[in-house]
């Protein structure tokens, strides 16, 4: 089926390792047994993905919000007034960048090389946590100056959006810190593997979320319309 | 409980695609943000381009790092992805419709005009 993203097709096994060893009795329990957590890999990562799809709707439904209410600013400030956009830039710039080093930590994952995946661990980590922290100061000057989700309907849409987002990359970024951890004790096992297949899909998602809150919300809010 | 070996992966990650991926996001997403800041163009073209922008960079992202379209048949990841694109796009127009429709129809003049025939009844 193919689902999996470091696991190789289970019809390609068998060659090699008969090559290799030529124990044949032995060898039979064990393809078996590889091919069977192969296809539960597949279906664990689709399982996953379905899960991300149905996420997305989640995430329609709050733009769908926003869509609605961008303009009903309640005499406050709207998104014009309130966005900076050069700060907004720099936040999708190190969220972009932590999702490339995700890739790369994967690509160490690969090559089953764990000081590499922690380093690329670390690093998507840190810019995480840096993406987390720019986002929290935006919300804390936006809500001292009185401009809080309860000033208007816009800035209830636009606290729910941005605000569900970030909840999912801190629950990502607790992810990761458990996922880095076990990687450190347990070494690159087939779980783990599995795990930061997982931990890597969730990661990529978010930044694709990211990419229509920066258009419809800062880009479009940035234009006044 | 062997790591399974990585030289047979049907589709092995590959660091050029990572690379791709990630150079031309931050290319559309620069160009995206200079067009909004910089350009004089009018703001219904800026809107047209930038939203062209974000689905393009979406399909990137997709392909890039999310490795659509690599699995072998039968592709039900792509099928759950085109599941969830049309009831976001049912969500969101959906509500856009209705909504604006419900502000054309609920102007304060025809409302009042409502409120005073549901009076007289």
């Amino acid at each position: 089926m193919g689902y999996g993203l470091l696991w190789p097709n289970p019809c390609y096994l068998p060659h090699t390792t008969i090559k290799e060893s030529g124990r044949m009795s032995e060898l039979a329990t064990t393809l078996d047994l590889e091919r069977i957590e192969v296809q539960a890999t597949d279906k664990t990562v689709f399982g996953f993905w379905v899960y991300l799809m149905t996420d997305c709707v989640l995430f329609a439904g709050l733009f769908a919000v926003y869509a609605v209410l961008h303009g009903n600013t309640f005499g406050g400030p709207s998104g014009h007034e309130l966005f900076k956009l050069p700060y907004v830039l720099i936040e999708t710039m190190v969220l972009l960048t932590s999702s490339f080093t995700c890739g790369l930590a994967m690509l160490a994952a690969q090559r089953r090389d764990r000081t590499q995946v922690l380093l690329w661990l670390g690093v998507t980590f840190l810019l995480g946590l840096t993406f987390l922290g720019l986002e929290l100061s935006e919300f804390r000057n936006m809500v001292l100056d009185g401009n809080s989700w309860r000033r208007s309907g816009f800035l209830s849409s636009y606290f729910t959006l941005v605000g569900t987002h970030g909840l999912h990359i801190t629950f990502g970024l607790i992810w990761m810190a458990v996922t880095a951890v076990f990687t450190l004790k347990k070494g690159l096992t087939h779980g783990i593997l599995k795990r930061l297949t997982l931990l890597s899909l969730f990661w990529h998602f978010l930044d694709v979320v990211w990419i229509f809150i920066f258009t419809i919300v800062y880009l479009f809010g940035g234009l006044s319309i | 409980m062997s790591p399974v070996v990585s030289e047979h992966d049907a589709h092995p990650l590959s660091l050029s695609k990572y690379i791709t991926g990630f150079v031309s996001c931050v290319a559309i997403t620069l160009v995206a943000y200079l067009l909004v800041t910089r350009s004089s163009l009018s703001h219904a073209a800026i809107v047209a381009v930038i939203a062209c922008l974000a689905i393009a960079q979406f399909v990137i992202q997709m392909v890039f790092f999310l490795h659509v379209g690599e699995e072998q048949r039968p592709r039900w990841k792509l099928a759950v992805m085109f599941l969830m694109l049309g009831v976001v796009l049912i969500l969101v127009f959906g509500s856009l419709w209705i909504m604006n429709n419900l502000n054309y129809r609920m102007t304060p003049v025809q409302m009042d005009q409502y409120l005073k025939s549901q009076d007289s009844l």
